[in-house]
């Protein structure tokens, strides 16, 4: 909402400097979203009487004119303008002038001597609507009242201020000027004068030019219809033109203008018909037919459906209530009798109307919003003292008024030491009820009466606003409220915790990544037809493709930053995030959101094993111990096992739970995510970390007798794998074994092809005193038999 | 037999003095004090001469015994100062090399700032509460006043699922979740990530986050709503910075209010950064509406509370001087690094 100063002191003196205003208001609750003063970037320019007009001695297409600009001698000023003559009135930019396009200095053109410029429309920043009389390419003949040497500000009304609202969605009587003249009012403590709108009219009886019915008092619950007769359209006068301007708002023509003069002051929607275009003179307000059809002054051909409502002439729609006209029903050239309309259209079925038909307009935002439901007549009222002000028509005297608005104003309980609790002031009572009345309330008897332009007022707090904001909120004593609370960290939460300062601890960064992807990770990602990640959340209206889904998978998110970071040309990176998948639940309407870890890397001579090595380490640091690590394409435990390498990954497993899964990336997906090097990547289910975590940590006294470490070497085909092996070692060793370490695995020389050496170091040790060779040496008998057990023999 | 003693202490005075060598001063103890050394022999041949001269030569004696001791100790100690005085010196190095590369990463700066808040907020007794990110209309719009015909959800351009489910579009839902489930008093946080049809800009973001805090319980004024947000804001941003506390709308408190912080450029001067107000808008925030506390089965006449939501987003880049938004959510190795 733009406000014109000027306009706001018809109703309010509203005298302090515009950053006080604009202050004050923001603190009681209309936000100031800037100002603009108007002509700010014009300097220097004034109202010259062309006193000579010759022809410049060598250039056909220039003037010289000699011009009394109200300075002690006549200025000569050469001049390229057609449509100017002796005796013309032209805003002259002087020596030094500033123009929006830039500074103008006296020189010489072709020779001639120059102090200063002619001004058009656009020169000043103005638009033909402005000022309909004047040549739009040539210069401004001024034909207001004003006199020479006059400053132009001033002379063409260019002294206004805009101020910008941002106004809240429950307030739109502030919509308007008069609904911001009493913000202004109860702000300042200032007196506002709104006067009652009157009009002499001529005699007629309207009811024998035009009937209307209305058919749904529900959906419509008044409409106020008045006729001016013999129009002339023509522009409207400047004063009008320039509030109009000063609201944001084109001026077109008188009729249109004064429909748009009125919504801004009272907030009220108006409609212009012209009479020749209602057939049978008769205005039905009905619910549409299914199908039936209107072309809307947009130009577009609309379909309707029965729960709309719309203005009906005996035949046709003429409009779609409060939303827009239909195309013939606006004010022509030749339009002779006009129709105004005023009324009352309920909200919900203008929000309904405006949302199915895909069509906005400045009506039906006010009409959604809600506006005064008391206010129809007098804003007809309003529209007709204006037709008389600028002698645009005949105002027929006689009007229609069908109302069915209920009048009872909305009414609160008012207690006073209430609102004082509750908003923790000692605000005496009288000056509450001097706020609540300045803001248009009545308060009776304990209670207090919303005046009909406040759609808002329900409740007692409603009212606590009200005093609060008038009173200022800055002036709300601040106090740390009482009681104690305790607070920490759940069980949950505490995983987390620990978990991501875990990660970080071992090199991950951070990421953060949007939680919707594009459905062609799937592809990307190898999934086969019938995976069941296939199978997302699906936004129904997404931003575009890309962001269309809900991740079943945090993987493809974590590939896509590995991407962009191998792309930016970062040569290592280690990466982790923490957060959600999206998977449907059939049985319920609601998806699950399970947390998730994802880690991926890539560069730094990374392999396989430092991704294990993480894993190991975060597992143990978060309470988890004895896992299994079992092939990921031997596991059907996540289905984005086939996005890795086949024979470099692994899921881990802790008593039959899949915990997580890791390894290097399938060539093929890594090519897909356009990564150029080996990349390695994890998913961890949170949850189930959780329930496999003991967290419960016991000292174990340090042993007090010394251990036996054994080393042994052994071969064995390179097809078993070194768990294999470590599981005979532990098993066969039993209570006494303390560690088991692979210290060395290899192939090559002097090892048969196929085979490979494994060497252990194994430490052994007893709680109840110092081993014995006899007994480690026993163990170590037990090893290499069970060893042998399952291929694997002693190195020799 | 004296004039033997004092030459053998000569020698080995002289011996020692020359000698540059540990090891060979192992050499001259065995050679002047061990048990086939010249001191020994002399003192072998004690047994020859006269009572009123042995313990006259054998005081002697012992006396050169002790000064060759201390001459050789005093030699041990010089000797070996000056081997790792030599060896110190050989091994100095180019203290300005790099290290060796260590690493630990870190928290992404919106986690970082996140766990700040919450630190602070637990520390005012404050609980953090989860809730679904994917949630129905009645947690998101309806039990918090905004019925569907509301004109304000047009301002929060919510993803559908069907036409019941979205995404939620504030992290006050959370609130209507915790009210369902406790009885008051009530006193959380709840942070997490919230949605919108919003383009991707340098300011802007279709996900983002948001930190909503509920208290509710009897007696909570407007009052206690204004000081836990100064406290929070002077923790957060120093005791210097001042909150502005605007009149404002939401449809699920009453009063509301939009509070502005004192521009952490300009300090309230005004300045580009603030577009010369002062000012930076902060959050958003009021006194629970009566039909929200109802809605949860909370009763209005007893219980009393208020909310407040911020954006964490604003916070981070604010507080790093991050000037696009997009960089957090871009994870480039080289931002992550910074933090």
């Amino acid at each position: 909402m733009n406000l014109s100063m000027k306009w706001l002191n018809d109703y309010v003196k509203a005298d302090m400097s515009i950053k006080d205003y604009c202050h004050a208001l923001t603190m009681s609750g209309s936000k100031v979203e800037g100002y603009e003063i108007e002509g700010s970037n014009i300097s220097n320019v004034v109202v010259g009487k062309i006193l000579e007009k010759g022809q410049h001695e060598n250039a056909d297409a220039l003037f010289v004119c000699q011009v009394d600009a109200g300075l002690e001698a006549p200025i000569q000023i050469v001049t390229n303008a057609k449509n100017v003559k002796e005796g013309d009135l032209v805003p002259v930019a002087l020596d030094g002038a500033v123009l929006p396009e830039g500074k103008i200095k006296k020189g010489k053109l072709r020779g001639v001597e120059s102090f200063g410029m002619f001004c058009g429309l656009e020169t000043l920043g103005l638009t033909p609507n402005d000022f309909p009389y004047a040549d739009p390419d040539g210069v401004l003949v001024i034909e207001e009242d004003c006199k020479i040497g006059e400053d132009i500000h001033s002379a063409l009304g260019l002294d206004d201020t805009s101020v910008e609202f941002e106004i809240t969605s429950n307030r739109p009587d502030c919509l308007s000027v008069t609904g911001l003249a009493r913000e202004t009012g109860a702000t300042f403590r200032l007196p506002v004068n709104i006067p009652a709108p009157s009009f002499n009219g001529v005699d007629g009886d309207i009811n024998e030019m035009l009937k209307v019915d209305i058919h749904n008092t529900e959906k419509c619950q008044r409409y106020c219809a008045g006729i001016v007769k013999n129009v002339k359209i023509e522009p409207s006068p400047r004063w009008m033109r320039e509030r109009l301007r000063a609201s944001g708002v084109r001026p077109i023509n008188n009729f249109v203008d004064i429909t748009n003069y009125v919504m801004l002051e009272y907030g009220q929607p108006m409609h212009a018909f012209d009479l020749r275009y209602v057939e049978g003179a008769h205005i039905n307000v009905r619910n549409a037919v299914n199908g039936e059809k209107i072309v809307t002054l947009d130009g577009v051909e609309r379909e309707l459906t029965e729960d709309m409502l719309v203005i009906a002439d005996s035949v046709k729609p003429v409009a779609v209530a409060g939303v827009m006209g239909g195309e013939y029903s606006g004010i022509m050239e030749d339009t002779t009798t006009v129709v105004f309309e005023s009324a009352y259209f309920e909200p919900t079925q203008v929000r309904r109307t405006s949302k199915a038909l895909k069509l906005k307009s400045d009506a039906s935002m006010r009409y959604e919003k809600g506006v005064d439901r008391l206010i129809s007549m007098t804003c007809l009222e309003r529209a007709f003292q204006l037709v008389e002000q600028l002698g645009a028509g005949e105002v027929v005297r006689t009007v229609i008024d069908k109302d069915y608005t209920d009048k009872t104003p909305a009414s609160v309980e008012f207690d006073a030491e209430w609102i004082n609790d509750f908003l923790g002031t000692y605000i005496p009572e009288e000056d509450m009820i001097n706020y609540l009345e300045m803001l248009g309330f009545k308060v009776e008897n304990n209670m207090a009466y919303a005046p009909s332009f406040r759609i808002d007022i329900e409740c007692k707090a409603d009212i606590a606003e009200e005093v609060a904001r008038i009173y200022g909120y800055d002036k709300i004593p601040s106090t740390e409220f009482r009681g104690v609370a305790e607070a920490e960290l759940t069980q949950e939460q505490k995983f987390l915790r620990s978990l991501e300062n875990n990660m970080v601890a071992l090199g991950g960064y951070g990421i953060a990544t949007f939680s919707f992807i594009s459905p062609k990770h799937f592809d990307k990602l190898n999934l086969p037809a019938d995976s069941k990640l296939r199978n997302p959340i699906t936004i129904i209206n997404p931003l575009g493709e890309d962001t269309s889904i809900m991740r079943t998978s945090i993987l493809p998110s974590m590939l896509e930053i590995l991407s962009t970071n191998y792309n930016n040309r970062n040569e290592s990176a280690k990466l982790y995030e923490i957060g959600k998948e999206y998977i449907p639940n059939p049985e319920n309407k609601l998806p699950d959101e399970p947390d998730r870890l994802a880690i991926g890397m890539y560069g730094d001579d990374t392999d396989f094993y430092d991704i294990k090595g993480i894993t190991e380490t975060l597992l143990v640091k978060m309470g988890i111990k004895d896992v299994e690590y079992v092939r990921a394409c031997e596991c059907d435990a996540f289905d984005e096992a086939v996005s890795f390498h086949p024979g470099r990954s692994a899921v881990v497993m802790k008593d039959g739970i899949a915990l997580g899964i890791f390894g290097e990336v399938h060539p093929t997906v890594q090519e897909n995510y356009g990564i150029g090097t080996k990349t390695y990547i994890g998913k961890f289910n949170i949850p189930e970390m959780r329930k496999c975590a003991d967290t419960e940590i016991t000292y174990q006294p340090l042993p007090k007798f010394p251990a036996s470490t054994r080393d042994l070497s052994v071969i064995c085909d390179d097809s078993i794998p070194v768990a294999e092996l470590e599981k005979a070692i532990k098993g066969a060793v039993g209570k006494i074994l303390e560690k088991v370490t692979l210290f060395d695995v290899y192939k090559g020389q002097q090892i048969e092809e196929g085979k490979k050496s494994v060497s252990y170091s194994i430490t052994m040790r007893s709680h109840e005193g110092t081993l014995t060779d006899e007994q480690a040496d026993g163990a170590m008998k037990k090893v290499l038999k069970a060893l042998s057990a399952i291929g694997a023999e002693l190195r020799m | 037999m004296k004039e033997q003693l004092k030459k053998i202490e000569e020698l080995a005075v002289s011996e020692l003095s020359s000698c540059t060598e540990i090891k060979a001063l192992d050499d001259l103890r065995i050679k002047y004090l061990g048990k086939k050394g010249e001191l020994t022999a002399i003192l072998k041949q004690m047994g020859k001469l006269s009572a009123e001269e042995r313990p006259v030569i054998g005081q002697l004696a012992n006396k050169v015994r002790a000064d060759i001791e201390e001459a050789l100790s005093n030699k041990l100690t010089s000797l070996k100062a000056s081997a790792q005085a030599e060896q110190i010196a050989k091994e100095s190095i180019d203290i300005t090399l790099p290290g060796k590369k260590q690493t630990i990463g870190n928290l992404h700066p919106l986690t970082i700032v996140e766990n700040e808040i919450k630190d602070i907020f637990m520390g005012m007794g404050f609980n953090i509460a989860d809730g679904p990110e994917i949630d129905d209309d009645y947690h998101v719009f309806e039990a918090l006043n905004l019925p569907p015909d509301h004109p304000a959800r047009d301002t929060q351009d919510t993803f559908y699922i069907t036409d019941n489910i979205l995404l939620r579009t504030q992290t006050s839902s959370v609130q209507v979740h915790v009210m369902e489930n406790q009885k008051p008093p009530i006193r959380i946080i709840s942070p997490g990530r919230v949605y919108r049809s919003d383009a991707v800009d340098a300011t802007h973001s279709p996900i983002f986050h948001q930190i909503e805090g509920l208290v509710v319980d009897k007696g909570i004024t407007m009052s206690d709503l204004k000081g836990t947000l100064e406290t929070l804001m002077k923790k957060i941003y120093g005791n210097d910075c001042k909150l502005r506390f605007r009149p404002h709308h939401f449809p699920f408190t009453e009063p509301s209010c939009e509070v502005d912080i004192s521009c952490y450029m300009c300090g309230g001067k005004g300045c580009p950064v603030c577009k010369g107000e002062g000012f930076i808008e902060l959050l958003g925030a009021g006194m629970v509406h009566p039909k929200v506390l109802e809605n949860c089965g909370i009763d209005s006449n007893v219980y009393s509370g208020f909310a407040f939501g911020l954006g964490l987003e604003r916070m981070v880049t604010a507080r790093y001087d991050i000037s696009d938004m997009r960089l957090l959510y871009e994870n480039d190795m080289r931002f992550l690094k910074q933090f």
